[in-house]
């Protein structure tokens, strides 16, 4: 008999959810067809290994290798970044090329460069992107400000929702900027006065900022449709993609884009009171966020770029108060809800390790940049994987023996009774692509347990 | 007499310190003193950021307490009065590259040690950078990346200064996210910095002072 979703513990929560991955399905519901035998068996292989990998019980046939690049598939299949955001075939097929060439044991799908016309569409402000504040030739870049003021933490306490609609939404999107006109909707309630709360959606300049979002949508639709498509595609050809859905630590999420570096960092001393309850505000919303992105992709990894908590950009004490109760709080929500938070640890993470050491054992998949990843193993290598940490500057400059060398030496220590995924330790959008082809192929060939 | 602004700075009191600020003016003491001694406060707070002891927040936080009290005691200032600087510096982020944070904190705790910084800003072509170097006849150039594209930038940067001739009459160092020692020989640059006291110690080591 089997048992409801919902009185699973979060061990067979994520078993389901690993066998959901090992028995995949085509877009109509049915079994997916594999283009031969050899590509359903690499794929299952790939899944089974990943498994092993991150549930850290046995060690894997041997160590799983993948690539989690930024732009470097677009930039390597001969397009510039501008052509990869505006031309969704063109996007996709480069994608296709990356990944039949280095030969991943997973990918992690071409949504990177994203929909430019959809950005244009709604006047994404937050961000430059090429041909719209950078070089065609540049990736996109954050365009950092305080789009949340420093007094409006009472709002965003209240109803986060409602702040991000009516104050957020319309100053980082020129074309929603008539949001703000918006009223609540918890004020819709009974028969009188319910029509008070539509006539905003009457004025031409709300009626002019719907307009644009369904325009915005459509784009967006047909963005993932060519998104969606390649993934189906490697799939039957032996390689999944893993990835359900992003979420973010909640200090990150208002720091990065609310706040902003300079005004979260500044909260801390004038006004740590607010910044907390903010924190803890959002956490619930941040879990929902990668659980729902699960439940919808049907993918179990949820990726949480870290910032703001790296070596050196907080003291141990702030990232004890700020930082890390809230983060933790995220990561136990999505294990308890059957997700694989992983976490990519940008920057150095050397003093937070000790922190990580209270997770559940089993359940996360940490990727590593500049981290010393021999001692990490030492530390929370029976708490977790670690996925990386082959570094940009290697891809970029060394030669293929360098970087087989650097490989060698974490499969000899790091992969050491599994618990390890070779990868790339940050994003890059450029590298010698002999450089990548080394480290995968060498871990393969390198890397199998005896 | 009232408290120690070097001590109630270095520490981050910010309320405390532009208390002791506004008393000293109103007192009718020397701006430049009062500036002099944030002055000192900030190279307390620089060493404990050396020392692991203040990170980042704090460097953001002590810039913001300093600004604070540059903007009650500037207006004081007689014309004319100017606070000697030990040497120039031109820094900006590399072309096709428009992250700023960590320049900017870099520029400003070359400021605060006293140099006189040339930001250049972001996205700055490699000509730009050599223009500025032979307006200012700055020694020392600060070049910033944060994406990897910026290796290249950073390479065709020096090498236009060496093209204009002035490679021999300045120091280069870079910083950034994903720059390291192997970035600073392929570029060739003089020095990797990890951050922004290593600027200035960088920089102090190439100038003096």
């Amino acid at each position: 008999m089997e048992k409801k979703w919902e009185e699973m513990s979060a061990d067979e929560k994520q078993e389901a959810q690993f066998q959901k991955l090992l028995s995949p399905k085509d877009p109509g519901g049915n079994d997916l067809k594999f283009q031969s035998p050899e590509a359903k068996a690499n794929y299952q292989a790939a899944i089974t290994r990943l498994k092993v990998a991150i549930q850290l019980k046995k060690t894997p046939d041997r160590v799983p290798v993948t690539i989690f690049p930024s732009m470097f598939p677009f930039t390597y299949a001969g397009m510039n970044l501008q052509e990869a955001m505006y031309d969704y075939d063109r996007c996709v097929a480069g994608f296709k090329k990356f990944v039949l060439d280095f030969k991943p044991d997973i990918h992690f799908g071409a949504a990177g460069p994203g929909p430019g016309k959809f950005y244009e569409i709604l006047n994404y402000k937050l961000y430059a992107w090429p041909g719209h504040g950078v070089a065609p030739t540049s990736s996109y870049q954050c365009l950092e400000g305080e789009y949340m003021k420093a007094e409006e933490y009472d709002l965003l306490i209240t109803d986060p929702s409602f702040y991000f609609r009516n104050f957020y939404l319309p100053r980082v999107f020129g074309a929603l900027e008539p949001w703000s006109m918006l009223p609540p909707l918890t004020g819709i309630l009974e028969m009188y006065g319910v029509a008070f709360s539509f006539i905003p959606f009457g004025l031409p300049p709300v009626q002019g900022a719907y307009k644009a979002l369904l325009e915005a949508g459509a784009e967006a639709l047909k963005w993932a449709m060519a998104v969606g498509g390649v993934d189906g595609e490697l799939a039957t050809l032996g390689f999944p993609n893993v990835l359900g859905g992003f979420t973010k630590a909640p200090f990150d999420t208002i720091g990065d884009t609310l706040r902003g570096t300079k005004g979260i960092m500044v909260d801390m001393y004038r006004r740590p009171d607010k910044l907390l309850e903010a924190l803890e505000a959002i956490t619930p919303i941040m879990i929902n966020l990668g659980l729902g992105a699960a439940q919808q992709t049907g993918k179990p990894f949820i990726f949480m770029p870290l910032h703001k908590g790296a070596d050196g950009f907080l003291s141990d004490e702030q990232f004890k108060t700020f930082y890390w109760p809230t983060l933790k709080k995220v990561i136990l929500g999505l294990i308890e809800g059957g997700c694989i938070p992983f976490p990519a640890a940008e920057g150095g993470y050397n003093t937070r390790l000790k922190f990580l050491k209270d997770l559940p054992k089993g359940k996360t998949l940490w990727m590593f940049d500049q981290t010393d990843i021999v001692k990490a193993k030492g530390i929370v290598g029976n708490t977790l994987c670690i996925f990386g940490n082959v570094p940009s500057a290697m891809l970029n400059l060394s030669t293929p023996q360098e970087v087989k060398d650097y490989c060698k030496k974490l499969i000899d220590t790091v992969a050491k009774g599994g618990g390890f995924i070779m990868a790339n330790g940050a994003f890059f959008d450029e590298a010698k692509p002999e450089n990548v082809k080394a480290m995968v192929d060498f871990t393969k060939e390198y890397g199998m347990h005896k | 007499m009232a408290k120690d602004l070097v001590k109630t700075l270095a520490d981050l009191k910010e309320k405390e310190a532009l208390k002791i600020v506004e008393d000293r003016l109103s007192a009718g003491e020397d701006p430049l003193k009062i500036l002099d001694d944030a002055k000192r406060a900030l190279e307390i707070v620089g060493k404990r950021f050396s020392d692991c002891e203040y990170f980042i927040p704090d460097l953001v936080y002590a810039g913001e307490i300093l600004k604070a009290i540059t903007e009650r005691v500037k207006p004081k200032i007689a014309k004319g009065a100017e606070v000697k600087r030990i040497g120039k510096v031109v820094i900006g982020t590399v072309a096709g590259d428009i992250h700023d944070i960590g320049k900017d904190i870099v520029v400003f705790m070359l400021d605060v040690n006293g140099f006189e910084v040339f930001d250049l800003g972001i996205d700055v072509p490699a000509q730009k950078f050599v223009d500025k170097i032979k307006e200012t006849n700055s020694k020392v150039v600060g070049l910033s990346g944060f994406l990897t594209l910026a290796f290249d930038s950073m390479k065709e940067t020096v090498e236009a200064i060496k093209k204009a001739g002035l490679r021999d009459k300045v120091k280069i160092m870079i910083g950034g996210g994903q720059i390291d020692d192997q970035v600073k020989g392929f570029a060739g640059a003089d020095a990797y910095g990890k951050d922004a006291m290593a600027a200035v110690t960088l920089a102090k080591g190439w100038i003096g002072g």
